[in-house]
C-alpha cells in the first residue's frame, strides 16, 4: 500500500480506537456506578455484583464497544509502527476535555488547557512522521 | 516502595503486552480488506503466534497491576503516572521492533506525555 493510503487508513483507524475506547470505558463507567452501590463484599454479595454487572445492557454496550476497540488497535497495529500508533491514540486525552467544555458546559482549568494543547501539537507531529518503519513481520 | 514497584510492574508489563502483540499483528502482515470474515481470518491467524498469547498476558499482569494500584493509591496519581508508557513504549519499539523513531517522533512523544499529565492533574 502507498505510504498516503496507509496514512488515510491509518487516520480513519486510529479516529475509530480513539471514538470506540471513550465511548466503551463511558459505558462501563455508568454501568459500574450503579453496581458499585453494594457494600458487603462476601462471596454471597460478590456472586450478586456479578449478576447485577451482567444484567445491566450499557454494560454490554460498554464491552462490545471495547471489543471493537481492541479490533480497530490490532488492524492499525498489522501495518504501523506501534511507535507511531501509541502517542496517535493519546488524542483521545484531548478530545474528552474539548467535548466537555462544548457539549456539556464543563469548567477547563488553565493546566488542562496546556495539556489540551501539548497532545495536539504532540500528535501532530507523530502524524507527519512515516507511518511504517518497521521491517519485523 | 510499593507504590514505585506496581507501577513500574503495570508500565512494564503493558508495553511488553503490546510489542509482543504488535510483533504477532505484524507477522499476520497488513489487513487490507475490512470485510468481517477477513478480519476474523487475521485475528485467527493471529492466535496462532505465541507472541500474541504472550502479549494478552502480559496485559492482564498489566491490569491486575492497575487494580492493585487503585487500592491503595488515587487514580489522579496512577493515571498520569502510567503516561510513562508513552516514553517506554517507543525505547521497546526501537529495540525490539527495529522501528525508526526521528526527532520529531520523539519530541511528540514529549509532548504527549506531558499534556496527558497535565489534562489528568489539571
Amino acid at each position: 500500500m502507498s505510504q498516503p493510503g496507509l496514512r488515510t487508513r491509518t487516520a480513519v483507524l486510529i479516529v475509530l480506537t480513539v471514538i470506540f475506547n471513550s465511548s466503551g470505558n463511558l459505558c462501563l463507567s455508568i454501568g459500574m456506578k450503579h453496581v458499585s452501590r453494594v457494600q458487603d463484599w462476601s462471596l454471597a454479595r460478590l456472586a450478586m455484583l456479578g449478576r447485577i454487572t451482567a444484567a445491566s445492557g450499557i454494560v454490554w454496550v460498554g464491552v462490545g464497544l471495547l471489543a471493537l476497540f481492541f479490533i480497530s488497535y490490532l488492524l492499525l497495529l498489522s501495518s504501523a509502527d506501534y511507535s507511531y500508533v501509541l502517542p496517535a491514540s493519546a488524542a483521545g486525552y484531548a478530545i474528552v476535555p474539548l467535548l466537555g467544555y462544548t457539549f456539556g458546559g464543563e469548567r477547563v482549568s488553565p493546566l488542562r488547557w496546556s495539556g489540551v494543547l501539548l497532545i495536539s501539537a504532540g500528535v501532530m507531529m507523530v502524524g507527519r512522521t512515516p507511518v511504517r518503519t518497521s521491517t519485523v513481520g | 516502595m510499593r507504590t514505585t514497584s506496581f507501577l513500574l510492574l503495570l508500565v512494564l508489563s503493558g508495553t511488553a503486552g503490546d510489542l509482543s502483540i504488535t510483533r504477532a499483528m505484524k507477522q499476520v502482515g497488513a489487513v487490507e480488506d475490512f470485510r468481517p470474515s477477513t478480519i476474523l481470518r487475521s485475528l485467527l491467524r493471529a492466535l496462532q503466534y505465541a507472541s500474541m498469547w504472550i502479549g494478552v498476558g502480559l496485559h492482564a499482569l498489566a491490569f491486575g497491576s492497575f487494580l492493585a494500584l487503585l487500592s491503595w493509591a488515587d487514580v489522579s496519581f496512577v493515571v498520569p503516572a502510567s503516561a510513562l508508557s508513552y516514553a517506554v513504549g517507543v525505547v521497546g519499539a526501537k529495540l525490539f521492533l527495529r522501528e525508526t523513531i526521528t526527532f520529531s517522533r520523539w519530541a511528540g512523544v514529549l509532548f504527549i506525555s506531558f499534556g496527558v499529565v497535565f489534562v489528568v492533574i489539571g
